[in-house]
């Protein structure tokens, strides 16, 4: 039997909590912990949210201490994974060959580019920490912000920008914005909280030319609509990060792909989080998801799986994320595609609304905007397979 | 065990409550309350979930 080793790859919270869970679950082998940041672990949500409006800290999960002594990990950040070698149970990172009895791959997602964005001064993405810095340097009182993409990051940045007393601009190609994440409808009731607090969206905007000399000056749309910008936030969505795995034989199709436990096709090989793309038992539907509580459930039980893995369980949960505009909170749970989707609760025009997602006799799925009470007794609900008219009456319930 | 809440950081998520909704609830109020304080190794698993995938990291189990 070989030394216990587990590699960890990607240090941010589902790299993390594999850690974590592995000491826990009382695995005395070695850990390796290997990041391409040089910083400690740290949250990401709050850095399209408060972190631009406000001299805040980063939040850092834990401090390098307790990672090195507590948990007894062999912390490299700052050194980028570079190959992984399935048959021969190797990682090379940083020039060193890491041999692993078990591996969690959580390397997450990358911001994704616009085609053809030149590189001017004053156009950012906002995926990481030294990202969210410069975006924050580059906000204030009237400063001409143009955000192109009515995502969810997007419009958190936007969100963000406004209370920076900047002039914002979102531009989003769809015809309604988060159609993908929350259906048309709700898409379009969700943007109505930007209208209502007076930030200028514009759909079906498709950016043909980001133009300027150095620094940013105009955003070009197809439709030959020039906008004058001094700020240009590209927020676009993510791609998964497995460039540092091309050629090493592990199945990828937008994400790594796993099994019901997370297993990525060879011995003692799993993936967690933004990377990670399984069949989920509890719809029957293959999924990568690009939420914080998934990456938080899924490092723990990839490390747990991968240390023990003939004792291996599935992935069967719930989707879950939130996200925070002007002060009030989105949630969604479930799936959103669906036979029918019902306002159970308030008005999709005011800031107070529960609409419910019907699949045949079942609840697939929920969102509320500054609904906290209800949501989550749904997204148990869900995980229970709850019919339509129990999801009827939880709402009634408030 | 002994779970706390820190209701300064807690925004009412309810990840836990979706964990285990015998143990933890969002009130009125906005945060999440403890419905028992009684607990056996039997939920140690369900509470650890709770605390690691709590988006504030409001919960601490003790013990
Ligand atoms: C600005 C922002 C706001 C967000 N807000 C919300 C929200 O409100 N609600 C919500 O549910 N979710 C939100 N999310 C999503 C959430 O943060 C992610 O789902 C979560 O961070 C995923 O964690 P992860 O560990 O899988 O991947 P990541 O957090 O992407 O971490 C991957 C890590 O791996 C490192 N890495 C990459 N390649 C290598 C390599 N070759 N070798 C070593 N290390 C490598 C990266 O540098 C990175 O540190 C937000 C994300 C962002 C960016």
């Amino acid at each position: 039997m070989p030394e216990q080793h587990l590699v960890v790859v990607g240090a941010s919270l589902a790299g993390l909590r594999a850690v974590e869970a592995a000491r826990r679950a009382g695995y005395e082998g070695e850990i390796t912990l290997v990041g391409a940041e040089e910083h400690l672990p740290y949250d990401r949500p709050p850095l399209s949210k408060e972190f631009l409006t406000g001299e805040v800290e980063p939040n850092y999960f834990r401090d390098e201490e307790s990672l090195r002594t507590e948990l007894e990990v062999d912390l490299r950040l700052g050194t980028a994974a570079s190959e992984l070698r399935p048959t021969e149970r190797t990682v090379v990172a940083g020039g060193a060959e890491l041999a692993y009895t078990g591996l969690v791959i959580a390397t997450g997602a990358r911001a994704r580019e616009l085609p053809g964005t030149p590189a001017l001064d004053g156009v950012y993405t906002l995926r990481g920490l030294d990202d969210a810095r410069r975006v924050r340097a580059a906000l204030g009182p009237g400063v001409r912000t143009v955000i192109v993409g009515a995502g969810f990051i997007g419009s958190e940045i936007a969100s963000s920008a406004r209370a920076t007393g900047a002039e914002v601009t979102v531009l989003e190609a769809a015809p309604v914005p988060l159609a993908g994440a929350v259906g048309e409808r709700m898409g379009a009731a969700c943007a109505g909280l930007h209208q209502r607090n007076g930030t200028d969206v514009r759909c079906r905007a498709t950016v043909a030319a980001i133009e300027g000399a150095g620094a940013v000056e105009s955003v070009v749309l197809d439709d030959g609509t020039r906008l004058s910008a001094d700020v240009v936030i590209v927020g676009i969505g993510a791609v998964p990060e497995t460039r540092w795995l091309a050629g090493s034989g592990v199945a990828l199709d937008d994400g790594v792909v796993c099994d019901e436990t997370l297993n990525a096709g060879f011995p003692g090989v799993y993936a967690a989080g933004d990377i990670a793309r399984w069949p989920n038992p509890l719809f029957g539907e293959t999924m990568r998801l690009e939420h914080w509580t998934t990456a938080a459930e899924q490092g723990g039980l990839a490390a747990r799986n991968a240390i023990d893995p003939e004792q291996a369980r599935p992935c069967a949960t719930v989707p879950y994320f939130w996200s925070d505009w002007y002060g009030s909170r989105i949630q969604f749970v479930g799936v959103p595609t669906a036979d029918e989707v019902r306002v159970a609760a308030g008005d999709v025009s005011a800031d107070s609304f529960l609409a419910l997602y019907r699949r045949g006799e079942h609840v697939c799925g929920a969102l509320g905007l500054n609904q906290r009470r209800p949501v989550m007794k749904l997204r148990a609900l869900i995980a229970k397979h709850g019919t339509w008219q129990d999801a009827l009456d939880v709402a009634a319930a408030g | 065990m002994r779970m706390h809440i820190d209701t300064d950081v807690c925004t009412g998520h309810g990840v836990c409550e979706g964990i285990r909704p015998d143990v933890f609830e969002v009130g009125d109020d906005g945060v999440v309350h403890l419905l028992t304080e009684e607990f056996t190794e039997d939920d140690r698993q369900d509470l650890e979930d709770a605390v690691d995938q709590c988006p504030t990291q409001a919960l601490r189990l003790e013990g």
